[in-house]
């Protein structure tokens, strides 16, 4: 309780420290929702091109991305911060942050308040909407409960890509943009039918790495779609599953790489 | 208070060897230090320049995992307890801030009591004594990024000490400042260690902070210790003397000896001479030589902790051959 206060006490300070620079922070804004959106359209215009793509039309892999978009953007949005983690190591500054009485993650997840990044989640959100908007779904009570979980699964999962991805610095100081290209690279691996992938590709990155139960197995069955690839149809009911074991993997990577920090001289 | 047994910290780097090829080495950067350090005491750990020093503190306060040997803190294991053992000690990294870059001091100060979840009233009775003893009123309002190295400097040690902590690492807290911050700080340290409540560990390169604060000095070289002691027993064990210096209006008579000293040196053609208190008095000394030529001025001078330290870092570079 105390320490929930002392974040929000950070967070508070964080605050008024951005609004000393508002126009940037307006800037952002707007950049930041030009490039979510710029990332969605890329599917439009593969779709232009073919009519139907892995065996999904253009509205039933929209369901994919509009998944994955929200996910992503909520992981974005909370945690998304903790890819500064190379600078705080690179510069030996998570010495500071050791050395208060709070834990290490949650305070660089608020080290930056990441105002600007909600226009993305905006679009993130309208892009689902669209999609739930544009197929004809089949409402019934678990699938109304699906809609809501598997964004928030979604979120996790990608929450814990975005600690693995940044985890790497602690035992890769100068591992710069690889961490973020693992994450980008993630996301748009999910905004599109698995199937389009080769097999070797597939099996590793959507059932050995877990990626497939994103958006691509939960979009079937709000679709009511079988899998062509054969998995039955409660595989996308596993996304909260397999969100939380890739929760738990980030979490005892993060600690073993706190434990590797080797700071600088000084 | 702080208890260090064979305490060990390797760094494995990597050194060129050819053009391609990179090799892997294996850096002691702490080689087995055990020390035992009682609530209340004020130790100053000095050493040269990669002597390991930060290297210790950040083990001692769970920024660094050990590679080997144990260390408590206040009763708890650094690393596995850290968030607990940070409530109960203060830390200046002297090259790295602990404040809030964007933020007035004043609100660095208002943060950190949230952070450290302390009682309203004891953070501002804390506050209030280190905006006297310390002179922070002025730029309580300054952006932190704003301050001068000796104003952050001193905002910095306040940061530490808002929540009364029981032990207070300080890593060249004096760094950069001029005379009279450093003055600020010691006397300020001098007070704190004073009242006994607190356990000091101290790092410098200004040995004057350590004659002005720390009744046990302990030197590293190298990553092990060189020395555990009062600074007597440094000047004792490294046979450190007075000297006597002297103004003459006419050169000593050649071949003068002074009983129960030496001549160090003759300087400004023989009108000015050192000689080195062995086994006599500076009374006896004094005498003698004023019956024996026609003095100016004299002066004893006590010896010098910065000779004494500079002789044992030389004699420790003797020893591994490192140049
Ligand atoms: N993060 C690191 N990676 C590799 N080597 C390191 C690291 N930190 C320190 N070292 C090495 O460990 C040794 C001890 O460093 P340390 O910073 O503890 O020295 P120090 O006694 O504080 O020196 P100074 O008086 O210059 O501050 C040095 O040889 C340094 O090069
Ligand atoms: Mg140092």
């Amino acid at each position: 309780m105390a320490e929930l206060r002392a974040y929000a006490a950070l967070l508070g300070g964080r605050f008024r420290s951005a609004t000393a620079y508002r126009t940037s922070f307006a800037v952002e804004l707007i950049t930041n929702a030009g490039g979510t959106a710029v990332d969605v359209s890329t599917v439009f215009v593969l779709f232009h091109a073919a009519k139907v793509v892995g065996g999904f039309t253009l509205g039933e892999a929209l369901m994919m991305t509009g998944l994955t978009a929200s996910g992503f953007v909520l992981a974005d949005l909370t945690v998304g911060n903790v890819d500064q983690l190379k600078t705080y190591v690179r510069n030996g500054t998570l010495d500071a942050v050791l050395v208060r009485p709070l834990a290490v993650l949650p305070q660089l997840v608020i080290a930056d308040l990441p105002l600007r990044k909600l226009m993305r989640f905006v679009v993130g959100v309208t892009v689902l909407v669209v999609a739930v908007l544009s197929n004809d779904i089949d409402w019934t009570p678990g699938r109304a409960v699906l809609l809501v979980t598997a964004p928030l699964a979604g979120a996790v999962f990608f929450g814990a890509i975005f600690v693995l991805s940044a985890s790497l610095a602690f035992w890769w100081v100068e591992s710069g943009e690889v961490g973020a290209a693992f994450t980008y690279g993630g996301r748009d691996f999910t905004s599109y039918p698995i199937t389009v992938y080769g097999t070797w590709f597939r099996a590793v990155f959507a059932y050995g790495l877990g990626f497939g139960f994103v958006a691509y197995h939960p979009a079937l069955t709000l679709l009511g779609r079988a899998d062509p690839l054969g998995l039955p149809a409660w595989a996308g009911y596993l996304s909260p599953l397999v969100a939380l074991a890739a929760a738990g993997i980030a979490g005892i990577v993060w600690r073993t790489g706190v434990r590797h920090y080797r700071s600088t001289g000084s | 208070m702080i208890e260090m047994r064979e305490l060990r910290k390797d760094f494995t780097v990597r050194v060129k060897a050819g053009r391609l090829r990179r090799e892997k080495r294996v850096l002691a950067a702490v080689d087995g230090v055990s020390l035992s350090i009682g609530a209340g005491e004020m130790v100053g750990y000095i050493g040269p320049n990669g002597a390991g020093k930060s290297t210790t503190l950040k083990m001692l306060t769970g920024v660094l995992s050990p590679s080997g040997g144990e260390v408590s803190v206040c009763g708890l294991r650094p690393v596995p307890q850290r968030t607990r053992l940070a409530l109960r000690i203060g830390v200046v990294f002297g090259q790295r801030s602990q404040l809030w870059w964007d933020l007035p001091l004043g609100e660095s100060f208002r943060l950190l009591r949230y952070v450290y979840r302390v009682p309203a009233a004891e953070h501002e009775a804390r506050l209030r004594r280190c905006r006297d003893l310390l002179d922070l009123d002025e730029f309580m309002d300054t952006p932190v990024r704003q301050l001068s190295l000796g104003q952050r400097m001193r905002g910095e040690l306040t940061a530490a000490l808002l929540h009364g902590p029981e032990v207070l690492f300080l890593d060249e807290p004096t760094i950069g400042l001029d005379v009279v911050s450093k003055q600020a700080v010691r006397s300020f340290l001098g007070e704190l260690g004073a009242t006994g409540d607190v356990t000091l560990v101290l790092t410098t390169h200004d040995l004057a902070d350590i004659e002005r604060l720390c009744e046990r000095l302990v030197v590293i070289d190298h990553g092990r210790v060189v020395h555990d002691g009062t600074i007597d027993d440094l000047h004792s064990r490294y046979g450190s003397r007075r000297s006597l210096v002297a103004d003459l209006d006419t050169p000593l008579p050649p071949g003068f000896a002074l009983p129960g000293a030496t001549t160090a040196s003759i300087e400004a053609d023989g009108h000015r001479v050192t000689f080195t208190l062995e086994s006599t008095t500076a009374g006896a000394a004094v005498a003698a030589l004023v019956n024996a030529a026609p003095v100016r001025d004299l002066s004893v001078v006590e010896p010098e902790i910065e000779d004494v330290v500079a002789r044992l870092y030389t004699d420790g570079r003797g020893v591994s051959g490192v140049p």
